[in-house]
């Protein structure tokens, strides 16, 4: 019988450190199949975020740098000038991308940088004990919203249809991670967003609504289902922009 | 003819697979890996069709996935 | 033939525009920077002509995007580098650390202006304990370097840029707001350019295993490990790189210390008083992490005693006291926040001290 689906090249041996059920470990490696299939890891340098995927670089096997937290586009933007032949992502949690480095986040785009951005949403820190993220739905219980969030502690930010207003921004696609049907989409998404990196067409962002088992207090069958029913009605899926 | 392989070794008993197969093939194995989890098991493999959902769904690359060459 | 100088002849140039124009000579191929008094010429200097020598010049949205972009930058392998003034160093200081912990090379510039706060746009010395201590968090030095006019200021960035190449760490060059505004002459002798291999840098890993940049390291034993590593660069470098000017020290009773624009107002009190006979010394610790405790150790000289003179309210004095390890008085003259020492009133402290 043949292989039809394994482990991508792009993706070393190491067991993550994730828990079960986390969503870090389908996008690893939906980037790494996509990354493979488009022949590009001799070429790619990679920025991980600070956040539970702070050593995605013990994960992905190409050229990857760490960024201070929420910096990455900074840090992506002077690598991608200096080295346009080279193909280069950012992979960025909510705190990362949409709080603390919201500043960075908005100016590359606004630049139009040609960058890559993965943008993994699970609506809550994970790193740090489940603290309440820009993202984080009304209502919901979280380390530092007990009682649930309210209007007052922000509403959850749309970053991506923020992102989509500025002339600089490309492409913004907006999927998931809670059935297969659609990480097959997200792969698809992410694809486009290489590729559109590799045709010189401009900043590109895919967020992906990514579930947090352990600090969503559920079980990953049980976050797959809030997503489907819950957060989806929040961050519509489709294309953005 | 399909099968499915499991590194039960790394397999973190998430059972994201178990909900994802349209066939029901795939079950909570009772023994407990050496981290602590109960990993999976492909219960029926002749029934499997390879449409690889189990391993499109897996956070941790445990399932592979095979085929007849037709 | 350059349009900024031929290398001969004299030209007429700011501080800031000199600390640019021999970043560019020395081979800085990325410079990002946002708008700070009392360096906003160097930054205008580097979008004037960073492009036109095909390199990349980014006016940043801030200056910690500014300093992750050099990161990112250094992290490529090419010389970068940024600058700012005392508040927005403030605020690099993220940077810095990251590019310490990750054995990036770099240059930052301050061109330092009066604190703590928002404070005022005159020149002052009062960054110096943010500089030479680390400034940012965790077990680190930056390299730092402080000219004293416009010539040096120059020729500081060759020093530099392969200081920071060679020891894969991050220099600072520290000005203040006298230096960088001032005019003065100078030749744009072009300085050396060393080439240096950079094996670890981000490239895309075609032909070999993936380099990654990193500063974290969770496993246990594996940061000790490297911060003693760090450690052991930082003995060498205050080994090997301490640099200073000094004159008429041998058989002075009273050595002047200052650095940077300081030391010039300094160093015309102390020819001023050698017209008048007195046995007045001068040193100027030209390199300040690693400070040049050398010049402070010498056998046999007795019975010397050091005045300190800063902008600031006595900051370098404490490395001077450590340098000279009780073995001589030392006194501190300073003012900051505006006012600048003047002779008179460095004379007027001496006479206190005979």
């Amino acid at each position: 019988m043949e292989k039809i689906y394994s482990r991508p090249r792009s993706l070393r041996e190491n067991p993550t450190h994730y828990c079960p059920g986390c969503g870090h470990g389908i996008a690893h490696k939906l980037v790494a199949q996509v990354v493979d299939e488009l022949d590009i890891r001799e070429k790619v340098i990679a920025i991980a975020p600070v956040g539970c995927a702070v050593i995605a670089y013990d994960y992905w096997d190409f050229d990857c740098s760490e960024a201070a937290h929420g910096r990455a586009l900074a840090v992506a933007t002077a690598i991608k000038r200096l080295r346009p032949e080279n193909v280069v992502f950012t992979y960025q949690g909510d705190g990362d991308l949409a709080a603390i480095g919201t500043n960075e986040t908005i100016h590359a785009a606004n630049r139009g940088e040609n960058l890559t951005v993965i943008f993994i949403n699970n609506a809550v820190y994970g790193m740090t004990g489940g603290q309440m993220a820009p993202t984080t739905l009304l209502g919901q219980k979280t380390a530092t919203t007990p009682r649930g969030r309210v209007a007052q502690e922000g509403l959850p930010l749309k970053i991506s249809e923020l992102l989509a207003g500025l002339g600089g921004v490309k492409y913004v696609e907006r999927v998931s991670m809670h059935a297969p049907a659609e990480v097959l989409k997200a792969k698809r998404a992410l694809t486009q967003a290489f590729q559109n990196q590799i045709d010189g067409v401009g900043f590109s962002l895919v967020e992906i609504l990514s579930p947090c088992p352990t600090y969503w207090g559920k079980s990953p069958q049980k976050s797959a289902e809030w997503i489907r029913d819950v957060m989806i009605k929040e961050f519509p899926l489709g294309r953005i922009k | 003819m399909a099968k499915i392989t499991v590194d039960t070794q790394n397999c973190k008993g998430c059972l994201l697979c178990v909900a994802a197969c349209p066939r029901g093939l795939i079950k909570k194995d009772e023994r407990l890996n050496k981290k602590g989890f109960n990993p999976v098991k492909c219960v029926d493999a002749a029934q499997c069709s390879g449409c690889c959902l189990c391993a499109v769904i897996c956070p941790d690359c445990c399932i592979e996935v095979y085929k007849e060459n037709t | 033939m350059s349009a900024r100088g031929n290398g001969h002849a004299k030209i007429l140039m700011t501080g800031n525009e000199a600390i640019a124009e021999g970043a560019i000579r020395a081979g800085c191929r990325f410079y990002a920077g946002y708008p700070i008094t009392p360096q906003n010429e160097l930054t205008a200097y580097m979008a004037r002509h960073m492009p036109q020598e095909g390199r990349v010049f980014i006016q940043a949205e801030s200056e910690l995007a500014a300093v992750n972009m050099v990161f990112g930058a250094s992290a490529t392998g090419v010389r970068a580098m940024t600058s700012s003034s005392s508040p927005g160093i403030s605020l690099k200081q993220e940077g810095i650390s990251y590019l310490a912990g990750c054995r990036l090379p770099a240059v930052i510039v301050n061109i330092m202006r009066g604190g703590p706060g928002l404070g005022n746009i005159a020149p002052s010395q009062a960054d110096y304990f943010q500089a030479t201590k680390g400034g940012g968090h965790g077990d680190y030095h930056s390299i730092v370097l402080a000219p004293a006019s416009v010539e040096e200021a120059y020729r500081t960035m060759f020093d530099a840029f392969d200081l920071a190449d060679t020891y894969r760490t991050p220099v600072m060059v520290l000005g203040d707001g006298m230096l960088g505004q001032m005019m003065e002459p100078l030749i744009l002798e072009k300085g050396p350019v060393r080439q240096h291999a950079k094996t670890w840098a981000l490239t895309g890993c075609r032909g070999r295993k993936p380099n990654i940049v990193r500063s974290l390291f969770l496993k246990e034993g594996v940061l000790e490990a490297l911060n003693l590593q760090l450690q052991k660069k930082y003995k060498a470098i205050q080994q090997k790189e301490q640099r200073w000017e000094e004159l008429l020290v041998e058989d002075a009773s009273v050595i002047l210390v200052a650095y940077g624009g300081m030391a010039r107002i300094v160093k015309e009190a102390v020819r001023g008083l050698r017209a008048g006979h007195k046995k007045i010394g001068f040193i100027r610790p030209i390199s300040l992490w690693p400070f040049p405790v050398k010049a402070f150790r010498r056998p046999g000289k007795k019975s010397v005693k050091y005045l300190v003179v800063e902008m600031s309210y006595g900051q370098m004095v404490e490395d001077v006291r450590l340098a000279v390890e009780c073995r001589a008085p030392v006194e501190f003259f300073g003012r900051s926040g505006g006012g600048i020492p003047t002779e008179e009133e460095i004379l007027k402290k001496l006479h206190t001290m005979s």
